[in-house]
């Protein structure tokens, strides 16, 4: 029987959602409505009595908050617009439905019965006509992508009811392999490709053409000598740019512009890969790097730290909610597939998104609104955290609008591993033998996410495909992730993996690859519905799947605790050693390929770069009103507070905060860093920091490298850490760097890309801050509307250390009038793509450098004063320079500053007022000092060599004064800086 | 006093994710603490009669789908009540905190005015915000409250997150739970008045309610979160309170777990 079951706000009640309709109606649209009124509506298709449906209605009803009954209440307004999920797409909260009927009416349902939720939104609005009410659904309410929109006026309800809302997935059949004919000319091997949206180069399909010509004892296993689609797809899976990383292999010849020209085999081989080795040689505490989900590192006798950073970017433009919370749920998924399996303990976000406040005309046809795409990002990483219980550690966001073209969304996990696992298993370590089952757990596979890894290495087109998004489902995860602890500390299985990119073809692919082969039948595969093709269920990407070798003599108890834990866990094949990759649908063969052509038949690209130092125009550091130009700056997309969307974070769950994302007096600030416990009332915690610098890119990606570095590595110090554990993450993300039609300039991009790498090598290893784990995204353009936007080259710089003792860390607050304010490190007139200099409109030469030695010494100096407990707050400026800093130190401990810049350590001669205030330059500190402490601050500052001088003092009125030798002085309250700090994204 | 003989059950699963602290919380004071998974308790593996304090935690049970709690105390009311009802006439203790509030709610096991258990009379509804919040809040005990869990507690600042924390009740409900002093926790401003506004009182709480008990005082809901301030480095404020020399051996939160396993040590055992 079908019953839908409706529950809506009694109406002494706030109708919260609806009331959100409403102003988000009149904000961003400018249309009044009289009223929103929502309901939530499950129909539930299932064999239970119309008795069993009225106690249902009873039970899910919150008596004091709701109404509830079985069918359709009349209701007063103009139109109602239903919202649901198209078919097959992830029902979340149907699902949590499903349940909760089985417990009310004491029979679990089983899977043919069915439980749809969607909501019912009324308007009351006597001026709006259909298409206006079409334009609210699609716009606000529904993401057509995934979500199913209806729309009735009253007169239509009154006459003919409300269909009910059975979005059932219709499919049969299933299970039919097609193969390719690749003895073909090569326009049409191209077609094959870009028709079956595999995003190989005619070089690759020519490889691949070229094995199936030689390929040994296909006809044993009844294949003809023409590949399958499944292979193919395999193929193309294995060898997409998403997995293969193609471009930081490629064999690039560099030009650096001044006549020297050198072969470089691989810039992650040579630069990423090469400096953390170097690394290596000289520090202790590396324990897995570049081979596993995530890097490892060693904490303490007891644990190993995890971290991991991914970027979501090409999903959440599509689906900016279903793909960000895929990002957060995803990179879960890393440290959980690594080593044993980690546990989880702090999530990190950042995004890059043109700015909010864009005008929706230079918004490209086909782009989402950069505030609507922000929202929807931030409410998918929200969701997706909170809801697994895992506290966010930093999250940033930067703005610039080539940044519309494509969003850049960073989602990242530290987890936790033990050293030991029982008597002798290393936490760390993971192996599989030849008959080992190949087990899956976690959610079924549909059609979500099928290509995402292949789509992903595109450019955003109009014919993107919509299965490339999936929507994560954090509860479902979360069982997983407690099953998976327990199976661990019993030592069932002997390896574990996420199922991510490329879905079961990569995961088992990779697995495959250690002990030299697999066999599995795709057909035992648990699927949502009907109607796979055995290539879809190799390669979706449907969420919340992890991938296990378990020993035989486990897999009783292994599946008997999954099950104890709602779990569902199936046996797919086994390990061998054959050396082939044997995909099997029931009794037929449908892959069959050479482990050893899957991961190293790829060719290695080949790709020429030239570097060209350009010239900008340079821009009059002096400004005509100082106090607006502060005012501005501090109140700089950029720069300002983002608390309003921040909050919405949990950032206390596991109660292990310390350094917390925002602090001050009035917990309103950003904090430079975070520092955590380790586990619940530990001494010993863990420091996060972040650096990303995307418009220095604009005059040299190898300062912009140099300084994300740098940034992340000081901040590191600001908290009162040291330079003793420190260990970096990269995630490039660049436009696409491959000289073509489209892309003419490319070859100057892939110079850039060079430049980065080549300044990772020399600062890490300068500062033995190896990086441990990261990732490339390299097709972030779009050319939607006839437009085509490229994204600033943009590298996220992620830092993790240790602090023995949290006691001894700090925050950028300042603590008490009368402390002595000191600026440490040199300032230079480096105002080459700054704040200030945006604030003017242009973009200047001096791009802040950094000094290797001079940076070292400052850092390990400040250290010594931290580490005694000498600074009273510590505060790192970067963008916006020292003036911001003195605004956020002022702000946070709501106490004002009287500063004298005559004194500022400079390098150069002669720096103007505005150069003092504005410049970025790197390798700098604020630190206030109480009198006590004075001398012992200067005594180690001095006989260190550090060039520092005291600036001022912290004063009890709230007033930020600064002045100059030559008379130049500012004055702002402290209020006035607080407010411009908040208000810029206040309630955006 | 040694008090390993007290026995508490966290109860974990379907996306409750406080596990930890709240072990931690009971921990350390001494207590012997059990984490099982509610199919566990189902299944008859463990049995709540082994236990003197039950832990109803934080977390999504279920994403809060439906509703807060929604699932999660359906289930237990439809498969664990008759050990629920036991537990409480055994005069032993309840604490449900932020999504376990909501689940105590849903279960009618507070306010249960009159000793009148498992009829639902007040609500968590989402915050007047529309929006979930992370942010730390100042809480007044009421002197006169049962409550055994906040003996001795005055006026504390502990953090919240919740997007449904707005407490709500009929007008006739509300002012039986005033009257019977059931309300135990309001929110507050820094000077310890009653927090009437926005951010102080994060929700929109009706009379500023953060935390109330059954009429038993054995039985305990509140959003805000102790069991994530048991160090006192926890704390928004611990670098000043350093520097004033003011700050204390533990968390402001751990004294409402020490109450409940003293209790138990003197009541029950």
């Amino acid at each position: 029987m079908e019953y839908r079951i409706e529950i809506s706000p009694q109406s002494n009640w706030r109708d919260s959602r609806g009331e959100k309709v409403k102003e988000q109606l009149a904000t961003f649209f400018d249309i009044t409505v009289d009223s929103v009124k929502t309901r939530d509506v499950y129909t539930v298709s299932a064999d239970i009595t119309a008795e069993e449906a009225q106690l249902v209605a009873k039970e899910l009803t919150n008596p004091v908050l709701q109404n509830g009954l079985v069918g359709e209440s009349k209701v007063d307004g103009d139109w109602i617009v239903a919202v649901g999920f198209k078919p097959g797409v992830t029902d979340n909260v149907g699902r949590s439905a499903h349940e909760a009927i089985g417990d009310i009416i004491g029979r679990k349902l089983d899977r043919k019965e069915k439980v749809f939720s969607s909501v019912e939104y009324i308007f009351t609005a006597a001026s709006l006509k259909r298409e206006d009410v079409e334009n609210i659904a699609k716009n606000l309410l529904a993401n057509q992508l995934i979500e199913s929109i209806d729309i009735y006026s009253m007169d239509e309800v009154n006459i003919n009811g409300l269909p009910l809302n059975l979005p059932i997935v219709k499919a049969t059949g299933g299970g039919t392999v097609n193969e390719y004919d690749l003895e073909v000319s090569d326009e049409e091997l191209i077609e094959i490709s870009r028709k079956g949206v595999l995003a190989l180069t005619l070089e690759e399909m020519q490889v691949i053409q070229n094995y199936f010509r030689k390929a040994e004892g296909r006809e044993v296993v009844g294949l003809k000598a023409n590949p399958t689609d499944v292979e193919l797809e395999v193929l193309a899976q294995t060898w997409s740019e998403h997995c293969k990383h193609k471009i930081f292999a490629a064999e690039i010849t560099y030009d650096n512009g001044e006549g020297k020209t050198e072969v470089i085999d691989s810039v992650y081989k040579k630069y990423v890969k090469g400096s953390t080795h170097k690394v290596a040689e000289s520090v202790d505490w590396l324990v897995s790097v570049f081979h596993d989900n995530a890097g490892v590192i060693s904490f303490n006798d007891k644990l190993d730290l995890v971290y991991k950073v991914e970027t979501h970017n090409s999903p959440s433009a599509l689906d900016p909610y279903g793909g960000a919370m895929t990002g957060i749920v995803g990179v879960n998924r890393d440290p959980m597939g690594t080593g044993q399996g980690a546990n989880l303990l702090i999530n990190v976000w950042g995004y890059c998104l043109g700015s909010p406040f864009t005008a929706n005309e230079d918004v490209p046809e086909g782009l989402l609104h950069p505030r609507r795409l922000r929202d929807g990002v931030h409410k998918g990483v929200i969701d997706g955290g909170n809801q697994s219980g895992i506290p966010y550690g930093l999250g940033w966001e930067y703005f610039d609008e080539r940044f519309l073209g494509k969003p850049l969304v960073y989602c990242g996990t530290v987890g936790t591993l033990p050293k030991k696992i029982g008597e002798t298993r290393e936490g760390w370590t993971k192996e599989i033998n030849p008959g080992d089952l190949i087990v899956m757990a976690g959610g079924r596979i549909g059609k979500d996410g099928i290509h995402g890894a292949t789509f992903s290495s595109e450019e955003l087109h109009n014919e993107s495909p919509v299965a490339a998004v999936q929507i994560g489902d954090p509860i479902t995860q979360k069982k997983v992730g407690d099953f998976i602890y327990d199976a661990r500390d019993r030592q069932l299985y002997r390896f574990v993996t996420d199922n991510g990119a490329g879905g079961l073809s990569s995961s088992i692919g990779e697995m495959a690859e250690l002990c030299g082969g697999c066999r599995m039948d795709l057909a035992k595969a648990p699927l949502k519905y009907a109607g796979l093709e055995p290539w879809e269920i190799l390669v979706s990407e449907a969420q919340e799947r992890m991938s296990f070798a378990v020993p035989p003599e486990n897999i009783d108890e292994f599946i008997k605790l999954a099950e104890s834990r709602d779990v569902e866990v199936t046996v797919l094949g086994e390990f061998t050693d054959t050396g082939k990759f044997h995909m099997m649908y029931n009794d037929d063969t449908v892959a069959y390929l050479d482990i050893e052509f899957m991961h190293d038949g790829l060719p290695q690209m080949k790709l020429n770069a030239k570097w060209e130092q350009k010239t900008f125009s340079e821009v009059d550091p002096k400004s005509t009103d100082v106090k607006a130009d502060v005012l501005s700056v501090v109140g700089g997309l950029n720069i300002c507070s983002n608390e309003y969307k921040a909050r919405q974070y949990d950032h206390e769950v596991k109660g292990l905060s310390v350094v917390k994302p925002f602090i001050g007096v009035k917990r309103d600030v950003v904090s430079d860093a975070t520092v955590s416990m380790i586990e619940p009332m530990s001494e010993e915690g863990v420091i996060l920091s972040a650096g990303i610098l995307p418009r220095y890119s604009d005059i040299d990606t190898y300062h912009m490298m140099s300084s994300c570095i740098d940034l992340a590595v000081r901040r590191i110090i600001a908290v009162g850490g040291d330079m003793s554990m420190i260990a970096g993450l990269d995630n490039f993300c660049w436009p696409d760097p491959v000289q073509s039609d489209k892309t003419p300039d490319g070859e100057y991009k892939l110079a850039q890309l060079v430049r980065a790498n080549q300044a990772i090598y020399d600062y890490t290893t300068a500062y033995k801050v190896p990086c441990i784990s990261g990732k490339d995204s390299m097709k972030n353009d779009s050319t939607l509307g006839g437009r085509k936007i490229s994204i600033p080259p943009t590298v996220l710089f992620s830092a993790i250390s240790k602090i023995s003792n949290i006691s001894s860390s700090l925050t950028l607050e300042t603590k008490k009038s009368g402390d002595i304010v000191y600026i440490i490190g040199d300032t230079k007139a480096e105002l080459g793509a700054s704040e200030y200099f945006a604030l003017k409109g242009g973009l200047g030469n001096n791009v802040p450098k950094v000094d290797i030695d001079s940076s070292l010494n400052t850092y390990n100096t400040v250290a010594k004063i931290t580490a005694n407990k000498l600074a009273a707050s510590l505060h790192t400026p970067a963008l916006g320079g020292l003036v911001v800093g003195f605004a956020k130190k002022a702000v946070a401990g709501d106490l004002g500053l009287d500063i004298d810049l005559s004194q500022l350590p400079v390098l150069e001669e002669k720096l103007i007022f505005e150069e003092k205030l504005f410049s970025e330059s790197n390798g700098r500190f604020i630190m206030t000092v109480a009198p006590e402490n004075k001398s012992q601050v200067e005594d180690i500052l001095s006989s260190n060599k550090v060039s520092f001088a005291e600036v001022g003092k912290v004063i009890e009125e709230k007033v930020v004064k600064i002045s100059d030798a030559d008379g130049s002085k500012v004055e702002l309250t402290v209020d006035e800086l607080a407010t411009a700090y908040k208000s810029t994204l206040e309630k955006v | 006093m040694d008090y390993k003989d007290v026995k508490v059950l966290v109860i974990t699963g379907f996306g409750l994710n406080c596990e930890k602290e709240t072990t931690a919380a009971f921990e350390n004071c001494g207590a012997e603490v059990a984490q099982v998974h509610l199919n566990d308790i189902l299944d008859g593996q463990r049995s709540l009669e082994e236990f003197h304090i039950l832990a109803f935690i934080g977390g999504f049970s279920f994403g809060d789908h439906l509703g807060a709690g929604t699932v999660f105390a359906n289930r237990v009311k439809f498969r664990l009540r008759e050990q629920l009802e036991q537990f409480v006439k055994a005069g032993k203790l309840i604490i449900g905190i932020c999504n376990g509030f909501q689940t105590l709610t849903r279960l009618g096991l507070v306010p249960a005015l009159g000793e009148n258990y498992f009829t639902q009379e007040a609500a968590l509804d989402h915050n007047d915000s529309g929006l979930f919040r992370d942010d730390w809040v100042y809480l007044k005990a009421n002197s006169d409250s049962p409550c055994v869990f906040t003996k001795d507690i005055d006026f504390v600042h502990y953090p919240i997150r919740h997007g449904e924390g707005k407490f709500v009740a009929h007008e006739s409900e509300l002012a039986a739970i005033e009257a019977n002093n059931q309300v135990v926790f309001r929110y507050a401003n820094s000077d310890e008045s009653v927090a009437i506004e926005f951010p102080a009182n994060p929700n929109g709480s009706l009379n500023s309610i953060a935390g109330i008990c059954d009429p038993t005082g054995r039985i305990f809901g509140l959003m805000p979160h102790p069991e994530a301030f048991l160090s006192p480095y926890n704390s928004p404020h611990w670098e000043k309170d350093t520097r004033e020399a003011k700050l204390p051996a533990e968390g402001a939160g751990q004294k409402i777990f020490r109450n409940a396993v003293e209790f138990v040590a003197e009541n029950l055992i």
